[in-house]
């Protein structure tokens, strides 16, 4: 029972992430109906920032380490976010209304030269985190001890989730984005900026997505310049798990995935875990053609 | 307009290229065949029916795999081994196909991406004990054919593309075949096409079934020209490649051969910026997309049996 508990608890830490990163695509997906495969690069540069300030600007040298990490944690989300927009201009922009996949392969072509550009500039050796920055403090919930810093990482990452629905749900440039997601063309007629639309979920999904690299880098302590496709591949895995272009959805199924993976992990083997996680997704996508929460359309694009 | 003369003219530089060419270059040309009869294979279902299947890469590893086993632990000759690995490939393929080709494309899309995942983790894995874990299958005998050893790079050349130009033909056919337009009212609106009295269902399952089938050959002639197979030769990165040529080609087979080269030719232009290859390679990758989005050479309309008024009957 307590291995269960101590496995439920890390999966939801992972699951989190994955969480986060899956609302980078499930967002341009929503507004744009594009995969963007470089998200997962875009989340190794938040990583590899996020190193940078903390470890070559000497940020927790100057402020305590509490505030440091907050106000890397903001400057990381908002550079990755300025990358995303220039991406968006570059790569998927003159694409927009081309065939859908040629904009596929320019994504991947995307993330092709992200990852090939962070190995040139940091090199391709594995860096390691400061670990003063991990919280070194256990908690003791139900009779189990656990380690803070899955609590603070999950925690992180419900509430810029929650912060997130509240934008989406509340706000007038919430609104605009669901209505570019139902219909672009009538968005445009009722006087939105579409490609305001999009600028915006291409800042707010890299932004989210590096600031999840930053806590993938807290959390394990190391990174290297390919952990993007991995992480990106879960991450979208999560976004079509919990129906893609639906923002609770890819939340539900960030959460799903990394509980079923730290289980799998737990109980099945190491060694199988992704395999796991992929049969897992193909099931449910059996059952339910459209994800866990996707809405019920035609089988027709 | 034909591009019969188009055709003609590559055959002869592809027939003479190995004659001007040192043993380096053979063997990238060698390379480029094999990718040019994935690609042709990954044609069929992706090109021509609409199939978005991003998993090539787990069909070239069970018909590579299957030859590796049965010449290894059988003892069979290469050649033979040819028609049970494009067989198993085909099985797979129709096996995990059956449950998810209705599904929607970007779905289908992640699936065969996680097939591809798992087909590797087991082979990583050493499942059934056969494969040999994370080294893979070494050992694998030079193919015969005939009496006749294969061994040169030359060689190798002349069979890979004189299966590249068997593959041609036969596809080509099959496009202009009953299945062939069925498949291409599927890709143009599969809704329709169901509502037309086609069996979508039964014609995706036929085309994924046949490019994976192919796939599998190809997998045959990458492990005889290797000698041995790893997992790692089967990543998803493959496939990524594959589909970046498929869809760059605009779906034709000039075009894949086309788009074969500057993806897997140019790259090797490029050896000499070793350290930045890749990095140009995607940004080339983007380039091309937006300088052509309907891709290099697409499909020419076909002529359908119903005359213009002026042009009259023809036969």
């Amino acid at each position: 029972m307590e291995q269960f508990f101590q496995q439920l608890l890390n999966g939801l830490a992972v699951g989190g992430i994955y969480a986060l990163v899956a609302l980078g695509y499930t967002m341009v997906y929503g507004v744009l109906k594009l995969i963007n495969f470089a998200h997962g690069d875009l989340f190794t540069i938040g990583a590899y920032l996020g190193l940078t300030l903390l470890a070559s600007w000497n940020l927790a040298g100057v402020l305590p380490p509490a505030v440091a990490v907050l106000a890397v944690f903001l400057m990381v989300g908002l550079l990755v976010a300025l990358i995303g927009v220039v991406l968006e201009r570059a790569a998927y922009r003159p694409l927009r209304g081309a065939n859908r996949l040629s904009a596929v392969v320019s994504a991947l072509g995307a993330s092709i030269f992200f990852e090939n550009a962070i190995m040139l500039i940091y090199g391709a050796r594995v860096y390691v985190y400061p670990d003063f920055l991990r919280p070194d403090f256990t908690v003791n919930l139900f009779g189990v001890s656990v380690p803070g810093v899955r609590l603070l990482i999950l925690g992180a990452s419900v509430a810029l989730m929650l912060a997130l629905s509240a934008f989406i749900q509340r706000t007038r440039m919430g609104a605009a984005i669901r209505a570019t997601a139902i219909d672009p063309g009538a968005a445009r007629l009722m006087g939105i900026n579409v490609d305001r639309v999009i600028a915006l979920v291409f800042l707010i999904g890299p932004g989210l997505g590096g600031m999840a690299g930053l806590m993938v880098g807290i959390y394990y302590g190391q990174i290297d310049f390919t952990m993007g496709w991995s992480y990106g591949l879960k991450a979208f895995t999560a976004a079509i798990l919990g129906g893609i272009g639906n923002i609770p959805g890819a939340m539900l199924g960030g959460l799903l995935l990394g509980v079923t993976e730290a289980l799998a992990a737990g109980y099945v083997a190491m060694a199988w875990k992704d395999a796991v996680a992929f049969l897992v997704l193909i099931l449910i996508l059996i059952i339910r053609p459209t994800g866990i929460l996707g809405e019920r359309t035609a089988d027709k694009l | 307009m034909s591009r019969t003369p188009l055709y003609v003219a590559l055959a002869v530089v592809i027939a003479g290229l190995p004659l001007v060419c040192n043993a380096y270059w053979t063997d990238v040309c060698v390379m480029i065949g094999l990718y040019a009869l994935l690609s042709l294979s990954l044609n069929v279902m992706l090109g021509q029916a609409g199939i978005f299947n991003m998993g090539h890469a787990a069909f070239f590893a069970v018909g590579a795999y299957t030859t590796a086993i049965l010449n290894t632990v059988c003892h069979w000759s290469i050649f033979l081994t040819m028609l049970p690995a494009g067989a198993a490939a085909g099985l797979f393929a129709l096996a995990v196909a059956r449950p998810i080709i209705h599904l929607r494309g970007d779905y289908l899309l992640i699936v065969t991406i996680g097939i591809v995942e798992i087909v590797r983790i087991a082979l990583i894995n050493d499942v059934f004990g056969l494969t040999g874990g994370a080294n893979g299958i070494f050992g694998i005998s030079r193919p015969v054919f005939f009496g006749f050893r294969i061994v040169k790079g030359i060689q190798f050349y002349y069979l890979v593309w004189g299966m590249v130009g068997v593959s041609m033909l036969l596809f080509y056919g099959l496009w202009r075949s009953r299945f062939g337009r069925a498949l291409n009212y599927i890709k143009e609106d599969d809704v329709a096409a169901e509502g037309c009295g086609v069996n979508v269902t039964g014609y995706k399952l036929a085309a994924f079934t046949l490019g994976a089938a192919w796939a599998g050959v190809a997998g045959t002639v990458y492990a005889a020209k290797m000698l041995t197979i790893a997992p790692e030769s089967f990543n998803f990165m493959e496939s990524v490649i594959l589909f970046a040529v498929v869809i760059l080609s605009g779906g034709s087979q000039l075009g894949v051969l086309v788009s074969v080269f500057l993806f897997i030719g140019l790259p090797e232009l490029l050896r000499e910026f070793s350290e930045a290859r890749m990095l140009i390679f995607g940004l080339a990758m983007m380039v091309m997309m937006i300088w052509r989005p309907q891709g290099l050479l697409p499909p020419l309309p076909r002529r359908y049996a119903m005359p213009h008024p002026q042009e009259g009957a023809r036969p």
